[in-house]
């Protein structure tokens, strides 16, 4: 990690290591009688284990080779190492927290243990940590190979990425401390986020800098998908969490919006970190490892263009489609319903695109399981999306919302979309990054792959029979013109659907932890590959701008 | 061509950038702005009160252990949530809640009305242990909140930063946050008359968990449970609703 430094890099490293240990020991000092000072330790920790990581190799030899020459690859396989822990650590936590429904007596009588305080540590955990981490560690990837350039930052891209951890890290340690906004999938709160505000401005500016160093004439597709995730997530982000302080030394702060503006803004950022954080990301992704996989060009250059800023400009009016008939006023959520429905052309167009440009290599989809993974993704976002515009037309929603049917819809887009397209890249990438000539075991990935997909099915087919059964229930009248069910009758029926979600999300988990010991497996014991070729042109043959 | 264009905005990175944000702003804008705008958004409540300090905290708790992931705080503009729940949720009702609590799943029932329909003491036995009330519940188990001493002495700081915010609340208010804390627990004392003064006649003073002597996280979460639904008349006053608002308790 250090080896690649020079010595005034590796002062550079070691003086921001120290600043984030000291700014450590300040939020310790004057958040001492709160939460606030155990977050203070872990910053503090946080700083001084890279600080000592730095020191401990201060003095080996500085680089020789010209390092433009190579790709910066050590961070990427940091953070496929830290995506993999975090999915192991997030899906574990979601399939307790699916216990905990059908077996209520496994939070064990404490406060950090109950469903309130796990559920998001579960969220965070799978969204940022395992997808956040993917994202970061792919787009490294993607932006250094389709530029034939490096990395345009020597301490930067650690930055981001080891600053992005430590958020990933205030924010889970926090809720089970009971520390949280309530804000769904923004629930870190004030000094994390703004943390990750500086962690994503470095992020934006290494990620355009690259670009600018690229020696292609043209942006490639993946690329604008992860310019806008890196983009529009800053927005929301900080959109969403203005917010002040109760003061220095206390962890809880008020939002400045409230009420009804503030249900607006919530999910103005709510579905928007899905639609350009598990959305506009992955599909950055998809639009790089799936021909690669496949060896066959992007089937279609417009309907790429089509799909990207139809996303873009869509996906910002969709929120309000969360509020369907609350107090939010009748024409937002109109306007709504409209954009939500139109959102299905972009994205039947990118998943029609990538289905597509697998014409001429459904063999290779039939042997090769990585591939399947990619396949599978894009059918997934297809069937996910159509599902989600037609959840949100007002009167399917008015049964749909509340229930079941829309956890059961966001794991369809989560196990179904995210989490295949993100394994089938990284089976692509780990060999491709380490040099090996293939993965330890084809046999273990199509594992993977069966267990990925019986346990998302199993999933999705619970919750779309609990959800409806419970948004039935609840408006059943008898002939007499009451209500024929309690809440209660509506509890009692969800159970044997609980069990088997627990049992779907157990089988998924176990596919996770199979893929993370194949992938230990290939970088322990495989044999190295012959050398290609894959090192960034350092002349430029086409000038870039 | 379009297709010219856009292949000439791909070979410039700053182009990009601000094709992106032109693009993915106007949605936010058009659907957010105008709520602040629009006088009809939000209905008038002259008789809207706030939270005391003991309800603000009890909120606080609430949000602290993710209520909100299993109960909503929105009843929708439907015949059946109307019947089960109450008149349908107003955009006033939540005007000072910062976060809004509205929530998007039911896994137990929606709460914007439980304030009044059961009393203290079934409240603090359900969340003590919620299958000795509701044999069927997969509700977690609250006891440890009446373990919890309630941490008064920062409340005259949230009241503060909730009056920066804009919420009403007088100077004198903010000075008595710890102090009308424990009034409100505690009846009968000079600090419950304190409550009443600042905050009305309305204000339910108890000794919620049935313990006076000193004020506990169940003491807050009580509170605040009892007061939802209660801030404001107007659901009943503006709506069709047949049903008569909930009395006062004291």
């Amino acid at each position: 990690m250090i080896r690649q430094l020079t010595s005034s890099e590796r002062q550079n490293a070691l003086v921001i290591a120290l600043a984030v240990a000291i700014v450590g020991i300040a939020m310790a000092a004057v958040g001492r009688s709160d939460v606030l000072g155990v977050h203070g330790v872990i910053v503090m920790l946080f700083g001084g284990i890279v600080a000592y990581l730095v020191m401990s190799t201060f003095y080996d030899p500085e680089p020789t080779e010209d390092r433009a020459a190579s790709y910066y690859d050590d961070p990427i396989k940091a953070g496929i190492i830290l995506s993999m822990a975090w999915a192991v650590f997030g899906m574990f936590m979601g399939v307790w927290v699916a216990a905990q429904l059908a077996w209520p007596d496994l939070a064990f009588d404490a406060g950090w243990s109950t469903f309130g305080r796990l559920r998001p540590t579960h969220t965070s955990g799978v969204i940022f940590g395992f997808g956040g981490n993917a994202l970061i560690a792919t787009s490294f990837h993607v932006v250094q190979r389709t530029s034939r350039a490096r990395l345009a930052g020597q301490i930067s891209p650690w930055f981001v990425l080891l600053g992005f951890n430590l958020f990933c890290l205030l924010a889970v340690s926090g809720y089970l401390m009971g520390v949280t906004q309530s804000k769904e999938y923004a629930e870190a709160e004030w000094y994390a986020d703004l943390w990750l505000v500086i962690v994503w401005v470095t992020y934006f500016i290494l990620y355009i800098a690259t670009i600018a160093r690229r020696k292609e004439p043209h942006i490639y597709v993946a690329n604008w998908y992860f310019m806008a995730f890196i983009l529009v997530v800053a927005i929301l982000h900080i959109v969403n969490n203005l917010a002040i302080p109760v003061s220095w030394g206390s962890v809880k702060s008020y939002t400045i919006w409230p009420g009804v503006q503030d249900a607006m803004v919530q999910w103005w950022y709510g579905h928007n970190a899905v639609a350009f954080f598990l959305t506009a990301g992955f599909l950055g992704m998809l639009y790089y490892y799936l021909p690669v996989r496949a060896q066959r060009p992007i089937f279609s250059y417009r309907l790429s263009i089509l799909s990207f800023w139809g996303i873009t400009f869509f996906y910002m009016w969709a929120g309000s489609h969360h509020l369907h008939y609350t107090a939010l006023p009748h024409w937002v959520q109109t306007l709504g319903m409209t954009f939500s429905v139109m959102l299905l052309v972009p994205s039947w167009a990118s998943a029609g695109n990538a289905l597509l440009t697998l014409n001429g290599a459904w063999h290779r989809v039939r042997d090769d399981a990585t591939l399947r993974f990619m396949m599978a993704a894009a059918v997934f976002y297809g069937l996910s999306t159509f599902e989600g515009s037609f959840m949100a037309i007002r009167p399917v929603n008015s049964l749909s919302h509340y229930t079941d049917w829309t956890v059961g819809h966001v794991h369809a887009g989560a196990l179904g979309w995210v989490a295949l397209i993100t394994f089938g890249s990284l089976y692509t990438l780990v060999p491709s990054l380490w040099r090996r000539e293939r993965m330890y075991s084809a046999a273990l990935v199509e594992i993977h792959f069966w267990l990925a997909i019986v346990g998302t099915l199993i999933y999705v087919f619970a919750m779309w029979n609990s959800g409806i059964i419970q948004g039935l229930m609840w408006r059943t009248y008898t002939e007499e013109g009451a209500l024929a069910y309690s809440f209660i009758d509506s509890l009692v029926a969800m159970y044997p659907y609980y069990i088997a979600r627990a049992f779907g999300g157990l089988l998924f988990l176990i596919g996770t932890v199979v893929g993370c010991y194949n992938m230990w497996m290939t970088v322990r014991s495989v044999p190295m590959a012959a050398r290609t070729a894959d090192v960034p042109v350092t002349a430029a043959v086409v000038p870039g701008e | 061509m379009p297709e010219m264009f856009h292949r000439k905005i791909e070979r410039s990175a700053v182009l990009f950038v601000l094709a992106i944000i032109a693009a993915a702003s106007v949605g936010g804008i058009i659907e957010i702005a105008p709520l602040f705008t629009i006088d009809e958004t939000v209905e008038e409540a002259p008789d809207m009160r706030m939270y005391t300090p003991l309800e603000l905290a009890g909120r606080n708790i609430y949000i602290r252990e993710g209520c909100y992931a299993c109960h909503s705080q929105m009843i929708r503009t439907l015949r059946d949530e109307v019947e089960r729940y109450g008149p349908y949720s107003l955009a006033v009702e939540s005007r000072y809640d910062r976060p809004m609590l509205w929530g998007s799943k039911r896994t137990g029932p929606d709460l914007a009305r439980v304030g009044g329909k059961y009393s203290d003491f079934w409240h603090v036995a359900h969340l003590t242990n919620p299958r000795d009330v509701v044999p069927e519940s997969n509700m977690p188990a609250y006891a440890f909140l009446a373990r919890n001493q309630l941490r008064t002495e920062d409340l005259r700081d949230h009241l503060a930063v909730q009056r920066t915010l804009g919420v009403p609340y007088t100077e004198e208010m903010v000075e008595n946050a710890a102090r009308d804390a424990y009034g409100q627990a505690t009846p009968d004392t000079d600090f419950a008359a304190g409550v009443t003064e600042r905050y009305g006649d309305a204000t339910q003073v108890s000794a919620f968990d049935g313990v006076t002597t000193h004020v506990t996280e169940m003491d807050a979460l009580v509170a605040y449970l009892q007061i939802l639904g209660r801030l404001t008349n107007a659901a009943y006053r503006d709506t069709a609703a047949t049903e008569k608002p909930p009395e006062a308790q004291d």
